[in-house]
C-alpha cells in the first residue's frame, strides 16, 4: 500500500492550484476577490474598497459588483471541483500549477439583492446543486458581518468545460 | 430643463459612480425611461484566460448600471432606486478587443416597483451578446 503523502506536501500543492486557478482570472484580481479553502471547501473574500461603491450617498456595493462576485464564486466553485476530481482520479500533473484552468461558461446568472452591500468586506460560498457532463446548476450566498443575515443570493447555470482527453 | 441639460447631468451623474467609472462606463443616451451605456473592452475584465473574453460579472455590472439610469430617466421621476433581482442570459461571448453597448428600457413602474429589459451587443448590432431582466425599487418623492 501507498503511504499517505505528508499533510503539509497535500496542503501546499492544493493550495497552489488554487492560487493558479484564481490568479489566472485577470477580472479576479480587478475586483480584489481572494479565497480561503478548508479541505475541499472554498470561501470567497471580497475586501472592501472605495472603487466597488455604487451608490456614494448611502453608501453601498455596486449591484455588479456583488453580481461580480456571485459569479466569480460560482464559476470557481465549480473549476476547483472540476480540478479537485481531476487531481484525485491522477487525470492531472499535481505539479504542472503553470496550466491555464478550463472555465464554465455562464448560460444564465440570476441575483437576488436582499440588503443593500455595506461598505465592508464580504463573503460567499457556492453550492454544486447539480453538475453533469455538459451543464451545471450553482446556488451561491452571500454575507458581511452575519453568517446568517445574506446581502445577496444567486442561481446559476453553467455549460461545463469539455474533459482533456476530448481536446 | 432641455432634454440635452438632462442627459448631461445624467451622464456626470452615471460616470461619478466610483464602480462604473473603474469599468469606464459612458452614458450614451438616456430619458423616457430608456439608457444607453457602453463599456470598453479592457484586459482586466477578462473572465476567460484561454480566450480572452470578459467576465459576466463585467456584463452583469454594465447591464445594472444601464438598468438603474433607465429608471431614474423614468418620466415618473424617481429620487433614487435599487435594484431588487436581476436576471442575465448570455447568449454568446463577447468578442475580445470590442467595447459593449447596453440598452435599458424601463417598461413599467408601480407605486414601488420598476420593471427593466435590457440587451447588450458588441459591435455585431445582429447578435446580442446577452439580454437582462429586473425588477428594481421605484421610491417617490413623498408628496
Amino acid at each position: 500500500m501507498k503511504r499517505p503523502e505528508p499533510v503539509q506536501v497535500v496542503k501546499t500543492r492544493r493550495d497552489a492550484m488554487l492560487a493558479n486557478l484564481a490568479g489566472a482570472v485577470p477580472y479576479i484580481g480587478f475586483l480584489g476577490v481572494e479565497f480561503d479553502r478548508r479541505g475541499d471547501e472554498l470561501t470567497a473574500v471580497l475586501p472592501y474598497k472605495p472603487a466597488l461603491i455604487g451608490n456614494p450617498a448611502l453608501p453601498a456595493i455596486h449591484g455588479g459588483v456583488t453580481a461580480s462576485f456571485l459569479e466569480i464564486t460560482a464559476v470557481i466553485e465549480l473549476s476547483w471541483s472540476i480540478l479537485w476530481s481531476d487531481l484525485e482520479a491522477g487525470r492531472i500533473d499535481p505539479e504542472a500549477t503553470d496550466v491555464l484552468p478550463r472555465m464554465p461558461k455562464t448560460i444564465d446568472f440570476t441575483v437576488d439583492y436582499l440588503r443593500s452591500g455595506l461598505p465592508r468586506d464580504a463573503y460567499a460560498r457556492a453550492r454544486i446543486n447539480r453538475s453533469g457532463r455538459r451543464y451545471a446548476s450553482v446556488h451561491v450566498e452571500a454575507w458581511q458581518d452575519n453568517r446568517s443575515k445574506l446581502f445577496a443570493q444567486a442561481t446559476g447555470h453553467f455549460v461545463m468545460p469539455p474533459a482533456p482527453d476530448a481536446g | 430643463m432641455t432634454p440635452a441639460d438632462r442627459t448631461k447631468i445624467a451622464r456626470q451623474f452615471i460616470e461619478a459612480i466610483p464602480f462604473s467609472k473603474a469599468l469606464e462606463m459612458t452614458l450614451e443616451d438616456i430619458g423616457e425611461g430608456r439608457a444607453v451605456i457602453t463599456m470598453p473592452y479592457s484586459e482586466a475584465l477578462i473572465g476567460d484566460p484561454r480566450s480572452g473574453v470578459i467576465h459576466g460579472g463585467a456584463v452583469s455590472a454594465l447591464m445594472d448600471t444601464c438598468g438603474g439610469a433607465a429608471v431614474m430617466s423614468h418620466p415618473e421621476a424617481p429620487i433614487a432606486t435599487a435594484t431588487i433581482d436581476l436576471r442575465i442570459d448570455y447568449m454568446r461571448a463577447a468578442t475580445p478587443g470590442q467595447s459593449i453597448r447596453a440598452e435599458a428600457s424601463c417598461y413599467h413602474v408601480t407605486r414601488a416597483v420598476a420593471f427593466v429589459r435590457a440587451t447588450a451587443w458588441d459591435e455585431d448590432r445582429e447578435n446580442p451578446v446577452a439580454t437582462a431582466t429586473g425588477a428594481f425599487t421605484f421610491q417617490r418623492a413623498k408628496p
